[in-house]
């Protein structure tokens, strides 16, 4: 074996272990985070984490039941507004009109709007309805979150009707359904779990946003009576609980954002598990 | 994809062939639809206008001259930029450092050198990194990152500094190192996941042809799948770049609040993201809002003129593979 190949083989070693470190530290770094919340707030979670207020600096105890609803309060206005849009928008591209210039200016301001910072959006909410309220409200931290979750439930719905093959379509033309009927009875169906996995993904992204709702529902220590209140959430009250000086805020942090991220790792893998089932009824 | 709605129907009057269609439906539907489609234009004219007309006091006070001055003194009503700008771009600097060589070793071990099922198992942790929020990030990053860089790694970069002056001075803990580690964390999921797909994109014989020459299994990836795929590689390193630009709030709660322009990297700084959401509720008259929101202005033009480059690169390369 001459030199030069073992010097080649060598190199193939090493690149081979230097680029399997890289996968372990990254891939591992998903395990460091979750056994660290498990290990520092697993033991703050008890029964009053979820059904009681929190308490004023100084007192120990108290819980996060407020956030929890409210997160979920904003998240349901977020949905009923964000989803049926961005469904309705991304059969409009995929199905009524996919070559048209104005189709190919909703994506791309679609694509736009996927990439814009979330603090952008919370400040555009801000000025267009808290400034006109002259309130912090749930309603304009749900519509911050609207504006996150429509052009990610556009870019999916659309991909996914994509997939759907022609012949299905032509299938239903062909026995004299209207275009409408097609597309509410054959198409969207047999898309419908890349559909549903496209939403659960979306909304478990905009779950975790706190830059949106900073300026738009605030924060509450209590209950909020209405809509048109400021509102908790687990994402905003893990910051201020986590940038303030008290040992029990911090604990109770911990604990917030253990059940934040159990919620959204949850969503995302029983979207994959919904996405990886539906295909393969279509494939059977 | 768009056979005619009147396929089925049999040659009739234009007027009955209309009728028909409305029973159906259609144009209802057509209507509800293209209006959905229409909101998200009108969203996204709704917020470039918004950003416009609520910078304009800012813009008409400051003029350009916003983007270089370096004071930012709220009580003495004077509003600079440059502070924030620096911030940002050296800590997005610093995650990318760190990142794409992680990010892309990552990508190229797991589309190339590992084992299907080992692939398809480490891809999936890595995939679900990239879904947790960014306020869990930071929460981690004050209890954990901070305390390190004060105490271990500041202290042993400080020993270097007369070769490395940006690390020269004490380490507070929060600071741009700080904050250029935790977007390094969060931003390599991105380099991975798309880095990876240009590389899938590579067409199969590529591989097969250096192998068959006597290509060792790294010479095959280095000679004639990673030349291929630069494109999309560098696609993937742009959305990452400004992903970390407009990161909020794991960057706010390590980067310290200083709005200085410090020559080591240790010491504390802020971004522009970071100083809205610090400031923006507790402004002080107009002013200060206004050139807040000019800040984000800036902020939101970079990062659509990056992501719009990010999306041709990448475009450029799963097409050029997939024709294949």
């Amino acid at each position: 074996m001459s030199v030069r190949l073992i010097r080649r083989k060598i190199v193939n070693a090493v690149m081979l272990a230097l680029t399997g470190l890289c996968t372990l530290i990254t891939a591992s770094t998903l395990l460091v985070i979750l056994g660290y919340l498990v290990f520092n707030g697993a033991s703050s979670i008890d029964w009053n984490f979820f059904t009681r207020l929190p308490l004023s600096p100084g007192e120990t105890g108290g819980g996060m039941a407020n956030a929890i609803v409210g997160s979920f309060q904003i998240l349901f206005l977020a949905a009923a507004l964000g989803i049926p849009l961005g469904v309705a928008a991304g059969i409009y591209l995929a199905e009524f009109s996919p070559n048209s210039v104005f189709s190919f200016f909703v994506r791309y301001t679609a694509d736009l709007l996927n990439g814009v910072p979330s603090i952008v959006v919370g400040i555009v909410a801000w000025s267009v309805v808290v400034v006109p309220m002259k309130r912090f409200s749930a309603l304009s931290g749900g519509l911050a979150l609207a504006m996150m979750l429509i052009p990610i439930t556009v870019r999916t719905t659309e991909q996914f009707l994509k997939d759907v093959p022609v012949s299905m379509r032509e299938g239903a033309l062909a026995l004299g359904a209207s275009r409408w009927r097609a597309v509410a009875t054959v198409v969207v169906p047999a898309a419908s779990a890349g559909i549903l996995t496209g939403v659960i993904l979306g909304v478990a992204r905009i779950a975790g946003e706190t830059a949106p709702l900073l300026f738009t529902a605030l924060n509450n220590q209590f209950w909020a009576k209405g809509w048109r209140e400021p509102i908790a959430s687990l994402p905003v009250m893990i910051y201020t609980h986590a940038i303030s000086p008290y040992e029990d805020w911090h604990r109770q942090a911990w604990a917030a954002g253990l059940v934040l991220l159990a919620l959204v790792l949850f969503a995302n893998i029983a979207a994959r598990f919904i996405l990886s089932r539906g295909t393969h009824a279509q494939r059977g | 994809m768009s056979a005619p709605a009147s396929i089925g129907v049999p040659a009739r009057k234009r007027e009955g062939v209309f009728l028909q269609r409305l029973k159906g439906g259609d144009p209802v539907a057509h209507a509800i639809a293209w209006l959905a489609a229409a909101s998200v234009l009108l969203l996204t004219v709704l917020l470039v206008a918004e950003l416009w007309s609520q910078s304009a006091t800012a813009r008409h006070a400051f003029g350009f001259g916003f983007l270089w001055s370096t004071d930012w003194d709220p009580n003495a009503r004077k509003f600079g930029a440059l502070p924030f700008i620096y911030g940002t771009l050296v800590t997005s600097a610093l995650a990318l450092l760190i990142s794409v060589p992680l990010g892309v070793g990552a990508a190229v071990f797991l589309s190339e050198l590992a084992r299907p099922k080992v692939s398809v198992v480490l891809t999936f942790l890595v995939e679900l990194l990239a879904a947790v929020p960014s306020v869990i990030f930071g929460l981690l990053a004050i209890f954990t990152l901070v305390p390190l860089v004060r105490d271990v790694i500041g202290p042993a970069l400080d020993k270097i500094s007369d070769v490395f002056p940006f690390f020269a001075g004490p380490a507070y803990g929060v600071g741009l190192l700080t904050a250029g580690i935790i977007l390094a964390v969060m931003t390599f999921p991105f380099v991975i996941s798309i880095s990876r797909e240009a590389l899938l994109a590579v067409p199969r014989e590529q591989r097969e042809a250096a192998l068959s020459l006597g290509a060792t299994k790294w010479e095959a990836t280095w000679d004639a799948v990673i030349p291929f795929a630069r494109l999309g590689i560098l696609g993937s390193i742009f959305l990452s770049l400004a992903r970390a630009l407009g990161e909020t709030m794991a960057v706010t709660m390590v980067i310290g609040n200083d709005p200085k322009i410090a020559s080591s990297l240790l010491a504390p700084g802020y971004t522009i993201a970071s100083v809205i959401a610090n400031e923006f509720t507790e402004a002080t008259g107009d002013l200060h809002l206004s050139s807040l929101i000019l800040l984000l202005l800036a902020l939101f033009l970079i990062t659509i003129v990056i992501n719009a480059g990010a999306r041709l690169l990448i475009l450029a390369t799963t097409r050029q593979g997939s024709a294949k």
